[in-house]
């Protein structure tokens, strides 16, 4: 068997350490309309763990990863990314922090009117003169990462919503990212095809180390994801011995009414004596 | 059905006069700033001019026409039916050509625009392209401005140009004038003010059309429906902008070229 990744003590210690840290939101609240979505917030996410995001609608989940890319600005509190508050910088200086970040969002959000290979592409032919070949190579090893090789040529109406997801991982991760933000990536798909695109993420855990967010209404999900690791020698996504559950870089965070009421980790969430994470877990 | 104050409503024109202002403002500055989208242009160039060739043919040779022919009947009246030229060549040059091309422009494309980036907004394409650090007014708007400026100044000059050929074949074939004499005096009334308003103009009606159609599709909210509203909001919009800009620019030039 592989040696399964980094473990709850590396994260930990990880976590204490504030410049290990990928993400950081510091009592960040945001209203729409009058409504407050997100009520003075804070939690770190470290270098290589990939952090769960439950709540229920509307609870301002997409909110936070939006927060993050610096897509919407918050109403107070700062965000950090990388180091760099993402809340003092001019939208022409985020641009350059979002190369080094990357997304997959809700409805996938592929440009309709380039096909496969041009979408997953997009990011290395906007960052200046490549030839084809340079383009090719990266472009085929990340729809290879998702097992699509065969859709380049396709455009995204010719699809199903799973691939369309999957397209939308190998766009995010071409360039490596040092981050990824996952936007309900398994919402509205079959268990099959979700189990693909969970191996998927856990694949970029483990193999690549990426620092993720994942917003998620399926907690099943994230339970698969605490209680996995990937195996490299296998090339698929193995179940962690008996003694060493939870062990891997994944944290949990509930919200609820706009505050964090749950940061921390599977046996943590598994321990909860809150009524409402009983409920939520049960 | 909510009532909405009235100073809830100023605010809301004034915010969007402002982000109008900084969405057109940003579309010019980023004609200084790398990449410079040049294939984009080109596309969008095809799409705006070639696209509407046809519309603008058939309305400059139509409008071109119906001038010589309803000016045809009074003119005739005083005997001075040899002036058709004349008046088909001012009429077209300085007013009917630019603000009809406008108008059709501003028809199809101040609508296409705010459709496409409208859809591109409801399904977070925008979004995802600011997400992989691209800049979507450079990438988008800029090239848009750019090709509709460039190819509506081109393509007032051929519905000029077809405008005062309606006029010749209604003047040669139903009244009898002379062909030569029909163009020698459609060019000898135009003076070079009058050429120069009419250029002018399809260049400011171009911007308008861009920068227009591009605002309602970029802050287009609530799904299709959203969108449908802001592609018609950009036709209207692009439209009484461009019949307000051709007065204010007309009285401008005449008083600059003391016209009498």
């Amino acid at each position: 068997m592989a040696a399964p990744p980094a473990t709850t003590e590396d994260r930990q210690q990880s976590t204490q350490d504030p410049t290990s840290s990928a993400v950081v939101f510091e009592d960040v609240s945001i209203a729409f309309e009058d409504k407050p979505v997100l009520d003075e917030i804070s939690f770190r996410l470290a270098k290589g763990e990939t952090k769960a995001i439950f709540g229920v609608a509307g609870s301002g989940k997409s909110t936070i990863l939006k927060l993050a890319l610096g897509l919407i600005r918050p109403d107070s509190g700062h965000i950090y990314v990388l180091g760099e508050d993402v809340t003092a910088m001019r939208e022409e200086e985020l641009f350059d922090l979002r190369r080094k970040i990357g997304i997959v969002f809700q409805e996938s959000a592929l440009f309709d009117s380039l096909t496969v290979r041009e979408n997953v592409a997009f990011r290395l032919l906007e960052e200046g003169d490549v030839t084809e070949e340079e383009v090719e190579r990266p472009v085929r090893e990340s729809l290879s990462f998702v097992e699509l090789e065969n859709t380049v040529d396709m455009f995204p109406s010719e699809l199903s919503g799973g691939m369309r997801r999957r397209v939308a991982i190998a766009r995010a991760i071409i360039t490596h990212p040092e981050i990824l933000l996952y936007d309900s990536p398994t919402g509205g798909l079959d268990p099959v095809t979700s189990t693909t695109i969970i191996e998927l993420i856990v694949k970029q855990r483990d193999v690549y180390k990426t620092s993720s967010l994942l917003v998620s209404h399926r907690l099943q999900d994230a339970f698969m994801m605490a209680t996995h690791y990937f195996d490299r020698k296998t090339n698929q996504m193995q179940p962690l011995p008996p003694g060493m559950r939870g062990e891997v870089p994944m944290g949990f965070l509930i919200l609820k009414d706009g505050k964090i009421i749950f940061d921390g980790d599977v046996h943590e969430l598994a321990k909860s004596k809150d009524e409402y994470i009983k409920e939520y877990i049960s | 059905m909510e009532l909405i104050s009235p100073t809830e409503i100023a605010k809301e024109k004034v915010e969007a006069v402002q982000d109008y202002s900084v969405l057109a403002g940003r579309s010019i500055a980023n004609l200084f700033r790398v990449p410079r989208y040049f294939a984009d242009m080109v596309q969008q160039a095809d799409l705006i001019g070639f696209g509407s060739l046809p519309i603008v043919i058939l309305t400059g040779l139509s409008i071109g026409a119906e001038l010589a022919l309803n000016s045809a009947n009074t003119l005739q009246r005083f005997g001075s039916l040899s002036l058709i030229g004349q008046l088909v060549s001012v009429g077209m040059v300085r007013e009917l050509g630019p603000i009809i091309t406008g108008l059709m422009v501003a028809g199809r494309n101040s609508s296409g625009m705010a459709s496409e980036l409208g859809s591109m907004i409801v399904t977070e394409q925008i979004d995802a392209m600011r997400a992989l650090g691209t800049d979507p007014i450079k990438k988008l708007v800029t090239p848009r401005v750019v090709s509709t400026v460039f190819m509506l100044f081109f393509l007032t000059i051929i519905s000029d140009l077809l405008g005062l050929f309606g006029g010749a074949l209604i003047s040669t074939f139903l009244y009898g004038m002379d062909w030569r004499q029909y163009w020698s005096t459609a060019w000898q009334i135009l003076v070079f003010q009058d050429v120069f308003m009419g250029l002018v103009k399809p260049v400011l009606f171009g911007f308008i059309i861009s920068t227009v159609g591009c605002y309602y599709g970029m802050t287009a909210r609530g799904g299709t429906q959203g969108v449908g509203r802001a592609t018609t909001q950009a036709v209207v919009a692009s439209s009484v902008l461009i019949l307000v800009t051709d007065l204010v620019v007309t009285k401008l030039l005449m008083t600059v070229f003391a016209y009498h």
